[in-house]
């Protein structure tokens, strides 16, 4: 009964409690109590989907990556964006990628930054977490493609979950 | 308001729109099921993105304070739009969808 009343996840719990309060007008009575009832549910509830946390995260490589995939989704936009005005067919391909990664949630995080810069979706990962399918709006060869998301996103992901 | 920033506003709105725009033009013109997927999921981050830092600016040059709603916005879409990509992906692959002839490499099957 007692586990029932914990908090299994304090940062999800957290972030959770924080964003009602934002989402809400303002801090009150009423939601702090709905925040702290959100904060206990949801993660009960999402429990057995959370892979296990990784060992150590270092969390000051955050804000770069995040930099760098902010300013990698501009420029990826203006291309596409460039492509899709221009008369010339796209090249698109599946790209079977190899991943280093081992975490769920590192692969995760890869996959959804693969799908949010313009010009890759990442389609499905293999059942033993070792290939990524990809598949890339105009790619002329695959290997530049597996090349430039292994250099720019897998590498500082690595050094991250290491 | 502020010249400078009723300057701003104006240009990232333009910026949001356009790219709004392509991405849906995008999604007319591009040939098979997967490329139309990278249409209104990626022109659109920088459309929304810039209109959103737009908002930010207008709400901020009022003095109510900077929007932390357009930021909770942000992030939300940034979290959900590899999702229902990802799975709309999955979806196509397990209906084996038709490709474009052009189309190097095979989706796997499912």
């Amino acid at each position: 009964m007692l586990d029932r009343l914990s908090f299994p996840q304090p940062w999800l719990s957290l972030t959770l409690f924080i964003t009602w309060q934002f989402l809400s007008d303002g801090i009150s009575g009423g939601s702090a109590v709905l925040g702290l009832i959100l904060a206990w549910a949801i993660p009960q509830i999402t429990q057995g989907f959370w892979p296990d946390p990784p060992a150590f995260i270092k969390a000051w490589r955050v804000p770069a990556y995040l930099l760098r995939v902010v300013w990698d989704i501009v420029i990826a936009s203006v291309e596409v964006a460039r492509l899709i005005l221009s008369p010339r067919p796209a090249r698109p391909a599946f790209v079977c990628y190899p991943l280093e990664l081992e975490h769920p949630l590192a692969i995760t995080i890869l996959a959804s930054t693969i799908s949010l810069t313009p010009g890759t979706v990442s389609a499905d990962v293999s059942d033993d977490n070792k290939l990524l399918l990809i598949h890339a709006l105009d790619a002329e060869d695959d290997q530049t493609v597996i090349d430039t998301i292994k250099t720019r996103y897998e590498k500082p992901l690595l050094e991250m979950f290491q | 308001m502020n010249p400078y920033a009723e300057f701003a506003i104006c240009l990232l709105l333009i910026i949001g729109g356009a790219f709004t725009l392509i991405g849906a033009i995008g999604l007319a013109r591009l040939p098979d099921f997967f490329t139309r997927l990278h249409g209104p999921t990626k022109a659109t981050t920088v459309g929304v993105g810039a209109i959103v830092i737009s908002s930010v600016i207008y709400f901020s040059t009022l003095g109510q304070g900077i929007g932390i709603e357009e930021f909770l916005i942000t992030a939300f879409l940034f979290m959900t739009a590899p999702v229902s990509a990802n799975f709309l992906a999955k979806a196509a692959m397990h209906l084996k969808v038709n490709t474009t002839e052009n189309t190097r490499g095979h989706p796997w099957d499912q």
